[in-house]
């Protein structure tokens, strides 16, 4: 099955992140393609590269990076609530005229059109949230 | 017919649950069906239990300082979206009639609103 995914709320506060990152790991390993993971609302916070959780827990933002490269997903954080929350790429910080960017490897900062192009696109969107 | 990603036309639902302030949830799933409606799908919206609160007329938001976005609900039309289901149960124990919202609705039971959710193919639930 081509599966979309729908994670809308961040790491930890919730169990959403945990759970679609549970699920996805084990429809791939089913053999299942995912077409794209794309992160709403908080969910955008799964994209920071500047989370440092403590080291005896498990680093949220890493397992998703580490599985994008692992699988070569897609991972989307949508750009309107990215830039609400904060979570910046390279030439968001610039055009917002931000001293810094944020966004952790393996994510890409895109528009809601991606996330309605995985409806389309997959046979079945899967959402995750509070 | 519509012209989504290769002419493909899905059913699609967004479920609204939750109060219009409060979260953000209410703000962000209209944005995410204004964004949407480029693409043509066949779309319906559910209002379930405070989701219900979301059409309400009235909405006076000067208190909170946010922007009271009531009014995009009526601009639906103008995006042929036009389908808008309310659960009945969730009007009446608010004590809401269709004379309190600000557009036009179906009002529909538990049994009517699984069956049409079980028609969609894709739920977009926030």
């Amino acid at each position: 099955m081509k599966l979309g995914i729908l994670v809308n709320e961040g790491p930890y506060t919730h169990q959403a992140s945990d759970t679609a990152y549970q699920f996805v790991k084990a429809a791939l390993e089913k053999g299942h393609e995912i077409f794209r993971v794309f992160f709403y609302h908080d969910g955008v916070n799964n994209g920071t590269r500047l989370t440092a959780p403590p080291q005896d827990d498990r680093n949220m933002v890493r397992c998703w990076s580490e599985l994008a490269e692992k699988y070569k997903l897609d991972l989307v954080v949508c750009v309107a609530a990215a830039q609400r929350r904060g979570l910046l790429d390279a030439n968001e910080a610039k055009r917002h005229g931000k001293n810094t960017d944020n966004i952790a490897p393996g994510f890409r900062i895109s528009g809601l059109g991606q996330l309605i192009e995985t409806g389309i696109q997959a046979d079945r969107l899967v959402v995750f949230g509070d | 017919m519509g012209e989504g990603a290769s002419g493909v036309v899905k059913k699609f639902m967004y479920v609204n649950r939750k109060a219009p302030y409060g979260t953000i949830y209410a703000l962000e799933s209209l944005e995410v069906v204004l964004i949407g409606a480029a693409f043509e799908q066949d779309v319906s919206l559910a209002f379930i239990d405070d989701g219900v609160y979301q059409l309400a007329k009235g909405q006076d938001t000067k208190g909170l300082g946010v922007k009271n976005f009531s009014p995009t609900f009526r601009a639906l039309e103008d995006y042929d979206v036009t389908k808008l289901y309310v659960a009945r149960a969730s009007l009446e124990d608010r004590g809401l009639t269709t004379e309190d919202l600000v557009v036009p609705v179906q009002v529909v039971d538990e049994q009517e609103m699984a069956e049409i959710m079980d028609g969609q193919d894709v739920i977009l639930s926030f």
